[in-house]
């Protein structure tokens, strides 16, 4: 079917801009997602899964500019001891980089694979984004499929003795980058990781995650605070039986987030929680869109999410849970909800539950809201400054969602920057 | 210690007056009792002098020493030294009570220019006092109020006032909801502040409070205004022949 004709025109040109790598045992799986672009089309304004998310500047041919951001501030996880494996303006900065050797896990860059013959990873570039295409369109994961120019290829064997951090640099103003990472947890392995800064003026980036029968991920992500970056990232993952994956994501500032997630619970007993926190305010405009699938028998899934909004930000939450037939006794949450700090912030909010099981627990919500006056009241009675009961509120407003992240010195060290956003605004 | 002049009271909202010139005053070491009849506005009053928005002064002063407590923000007014015991303590999901009672403490000591209490200091302090009100480690660590029994969030309540120190506190109906040994519990936690330079302002329905938190002075308020004021024995009085007598002879 032919696209209709402002997104053809659109799609062509935002292809014709881009080169698509060749050579290599990837160009087979570049060339079919590039096939998915030109089918599918990159997403326009009348699209539904669009709706609330305006599209046009993750889809032009340019990266609008982006302000260098300077800041005392210490970078986030700098505290913790981790392996660090430095992107500047998405490209792999060896010299910034730690010695990417660590038991229990093997780090490559995907330009390195063919190379390597390591063949998990061929087998799994494009794969889970493909898959993930139905049946809902996400059109920016395919383009970075087949134009991704650089990311990394991590095979967590064992049990990593401390977190891999990808630490996003940015410091060209025009910069657009697009990173492609592929993922593999074995049997029995478990690692934790870290991703933080604002990466390029325009970030687009797809995380494909293999998790195998009792493998265990947990993944922490810091979109930093530069105030006119742009974001789409893709996250993919499948579980095996008796796995686990854990995702939180922190966003304060950015111009445009779109983050998606998507959930693939394949294999028994398996658990997924995806969390988030963002505070923004003036033109903030964050979006997380989850879906998760449950194909398998006594599974969980968790979606967690809480918005800080104020001066006229815009939150969104799209989020499904699909539970397939025979998917008996899942057990699926999803919350989403927003604290207006002001009348012009707006949320705009779309849970789904689509369930062919009989045998499922499935609750969704979603709210917004101001700051509970009687609890403000209460604290300033109690004699705390209107503005710290007002902090005190929205910290304790976010925690459910900051609760989400297992280990709790990273939890604290996302607290303290939510701290930080708030003492920033007063 | 505390003097309240001819205050009068409107809703913000709708034109309702409530209090129609309160006269009261209580002095620092007394306890003084306020009853009367669902609706005379016992209540309105705690809430315009701890600071609560929805009310509008037409007339009168209230004072804390001297002090303007109506210009006051409520946190100014706390860190003057005035407490309310709420009838309904606020749930804070969120956040954590030892998190809450230390930022309130640490809050009013600030205010005041004192040094805060440091974590260890803190921890000591309020454990000694939460046992004596049988809080155990528990509830301390639970979101303020949250899941908590009605006797919990009243000891919490005076928990508070007991961390606090306050000069002037207003306990409003903490007896609502209580069986008697959590009533006894909490009165005997009011006992222990009992001090000579703590005023308390005690409003309840029933003389069952009053036999373990024993008042200086009784006033009964009716229809926004303090209409007949005495000793114990006014109490007493109440409780045998219901308020119809009294509002009948004031009348």
């Amino acid at each position: 079917m032919a696209l209709p004709e402002v997104k053809q025109t659109a799609t062509d040109a935002r292809l014709a801009a881009l080169t698509l790598p060749t050579g290599g045992c990837l160009e087979d799986a570049r060339r079919a997602a590039l096939s998915r672009v030109q089918t599918l089309g990159l997403p326009g304004r009348r699209d539904e899964y669009w709706k609330y998310t305006r599209p046009d500047t993750l889809t032009q041919v340019e990266a609008p500019k982006a302000a260098i951001f300077d800041t005392d501030e210490a970078p986030m996880f700098d505290e913790f001891d981790r392996l660090k494996v430095v992107f500047v303006d998405g490209v792999f900065a060896p010299e910034e980089s730690d010695d990417l050797s660590l038991e229990g896990v093997t780090i490559e860059r995907i330009s390195d694979i063919c190379d390597k013959d390591i063949h998990w990873a061929k087998d799994l570039y494009g794969v889970l984004e493909a898959r993930g295409q139905s049946p809902v369109a996400r059109p920016l994961a395919a383009l970075n499929t087949a134009f991704a120019q650089d990311g990394l290829a991590i095979h967590v064997t064992g049990k990593p003795s401390k977190p891999i951090n990808m630490i996003y640099r940015h410091s060209d103003e025009g910069s657009d980058a697009i990173l492609h990472h592929v993922i593999r947890v074995d049997a029995g392995a478990e690692a934790t990781i870290l991703e933080n800064g604002p990466a390029a003026s325009r970030f687009n980036k797809c995380m494909e995650i293999d998790i195998a029968d009792t493998g265990k991920l947990h993944l922490v992500r810091a979109q930093g605070r530069d105030h006119e970056r742009r974001a789409a990232t893709h996250l993919f993952a499948r579980l095996g039986t008796e796995s686990e994956f854990k995702s939180f994501t922190l966003t304060v500032n950015g111009v445009l987030t779109r983050n998606e997630a998507v959930i693939e619970l394949t294999g028994d007993d398996a658990i997924a929680h995806i969390a988030g926190a963002c505070a923004g305010d003036g033109d903030f405009h964050h979006d997380d869109t989850v879906f998760v699938t449950h194909d398998a028998v006594n599974c969980e899934s968790r979606q967690v999410f809480k918005k800080v909004l104020r001066n006229g930000a815009t939150g969104v939450f799209q989020g499904k849970i699909l539970v397939k037939e025979g998917a008996q006794k899942t057990d699926g949450y999803q919350i989403s909800q927003s604290l207006l700090l002001d009348d012009d912030s707006q949320f705009l909010a779309k849970p789904e539950l689509e369930i062919y099981a009989d045998d499922v627990a499935c609750s969704h919500g979603s709210t917004s809201g101001a700051i509970d006056e009687d609890a403000l009241f209460y604290l300033r009675s109690r004699g705390v400054p209107e503005g710290d009961a007002t902090d005190l509120l929205t910290l304790a407003f976010l925690a459910e969602a900051v609760e989400e992240i297992e280990d709790e010195e990273i939890a604290a060290a996302i607290v303290t920057r939510l701290e930080g956003w708030l003492a920033r605004r007063r | 210690m505390l003097e309240i002049k001819n205050l009068h009271v409107k809703l913000e909202e709708e034109d309702k007056q409530i209090l129609k010139g309160v006269d009261l005053t209580v002095e620092a070491g007394k306890v003084h009792a306020i009853m009367g009849p669902n609706g005379s506005g016992k209540s309105t009053l705690s809430y315009v002098l701890s600071g609560k928005d929805g009310y509008e002064v037409t007339d009168g002063t209230a004072t804390l020493d001297g002090e303007d407590l109506l210009d006051l923000e409520p946190e100014e007014r706390a860190a003057a030294g005035m407490f309310l015991a709420f009838q309904y303590p606020v749930e804070i999901p969120g956040v954590g009570n030892m998190t809450f009672l230390r930022t309130a403490v640490n809050a009013q000591r600030k205010a005041r220019g004192e040094e805060e209490l440091s974590a260890a200091d803190f921890l000591k302090v309020v454990r000694a006092k939460a046992k004596t009100l049988k809080i155990d480690a528990d509830m301390l660590k639970r979101p303020v109020n949250v899941g908590f029994s009605g006797g919990e969030k009243k000891r919490n309540e005076i928990l508070q006032m007991a961390m606090l120190e306050p000069k002037m506190c207003i306990l409003d109906e903490t007896d609502s909801g209580l069986d008697v040994d959590a009533m006894k519990l909490v009165a005997e936690g009011v006992n222990a502040l009992r001090d000579e330079g703590r005023g308390f302002l005690v409003i309840t329905h029933y003389q069952r409070l009053l036999d373990h938190i024993k008042p200086d002075v009784v006033h009964i308020m009716a229809n926004g205004r303090i209409v007949k004021t005495g000793g114990p024995e006014l109490a007493l009085e109440v409780e045998n022949n219901g308020y119809a007598d009294i509002l009948a002879e004031v009348a």
